[in-house]
């Protein structure tokens, strides 16, 4: 089972991974407005989405749950076998969490102007560093996608949308050409394609909130 | 295995409790290394080398190859050596491990610095209180075992060593009692078995010289008052 909402990147990161595996599961739309007793039962720590459920044993955190998908499910590896390029690949995906994903919702969703470049500085530098890292590969993880690449969606399927929305630069193919050439393969991969959300609903979602913040200026 | 085709380095600073979690992890299994102490306040060409994403230790370098951020370095020493498992076996029980030890990074060390090196007042106690939810989880979460990892410690014990060592100190030097066998009986008495284990007690840093560097840090924040 998985709890989960439409527009999340880190719900979409696990839906990656089930469909790799070809592992057939129940989704549960939750309502994060009015949460589930399912969802506080099975995440009371921090009663959010993404919550994997196997067997009634509860994992919620994203990058948590992908690595115990690949750990269950052993074909289509998602993290490499050798142990430093897995220690690589954890290192990135918590490096997109902890540097990406905060900044660029930031440099987005904030009303003071200073704070908003901030954000698009930090959030650029971020996209630097994994623009070094691709390197040559087609995807993070090599010749198919690996978990960097998993935890990468928000960069290629939620930035776009938000860049958008606000006016803002940050993922262009002139900054950033290897990377934003990943971005269209990444989501054009018929794994990923069929996982990610549907694109209006969830820029709807982001403009209504990105106007009201606007508005309330 | 050689050991003279092993090179392997960690850098680090003397009162880091990420770099102490590192420490214990070698220590478990037995791994010689050479440790270099780093100064963050001039930083090393080989720091900088080694870590240039965050410029910050530890950094674990194996080979030539370096592994910056503690817990990704403690998975990566269990995988390479195989003994003394540090993470358990059962999938289930492996993602319980790494949900907890990203639990006490993401809600324990933030807070619980904060609830002593704030200086605005009501700042601190929103710290304090967070600090005090946080540790009631982990409290809960330990039950009745010795240690987080069962009969002998593990992943999240490993990740805790902050709150073992590192908390009694701040509350003490902030005249806080915040982690006191009254509020956490359980996580009270796994933190004086933690750092009383063997491998442990070897892996801390000389009590003195740390607290004597974090009250130093603690009276200059209270005096730019």
């Amino acid at each position: 089972m998985l709890l989960g909402i439409l527009g999340s990147p880190f719900v979409c990161r696990v839906k990656i991974a089930l469909k790799l595996k070809g592992v057939e599961y129940k989704y549960v739309e939750e309502n994060l407005a009015d949460k589930s007793d399912l969802l506080l039962k099975y995440n009371p720590v921090y009663k959010k989405v993404p919550v994997f459920v196997h067997n009634e044993k509860p994992i919620p955190e994203s990058l948590v749950i992908v690595e115990y998908i690949d750990e269950t499910w052993k074909h289509n590896p998602i993290l490499p076998s050798e142990p430093y390029q897995r220690a690589l690949a954890r290192f990135w995906s918590k490096f997109i969490d902890d540097k990406v994903v905060g900044a660029a919702v930031k440099a987005v969703l904030n009303v003071d102007v200073k704070e908003r470049e901030n954000n698009v500085k930090e959030t650029l530098e971020a996209l630097q560093f994994l623009e070094n890292e691709l390197k040559d590969h087609k995807f993070f993880g090599g010749e198919e996608v690996g978990l960097v690449d998993i935890a990468g969606v928000f960069i290629a399927f939620w930035i776009p949308m938000i860049q958008e929305i606000a006016g803002l630069e940050l993922l262009t193919s002139e900054k950033f050409p290897k990377l934003y050439k990943w971005s269209q393969e990444f989501v054009n991969h018929p794994v990923v394609k069929e996982s990610l959300p549907p694109r209006d609903p969830v820029f709807g979602y982001f403009k209504g909130l990105y106007e009201s913040l606007t508005a309330s200026k």
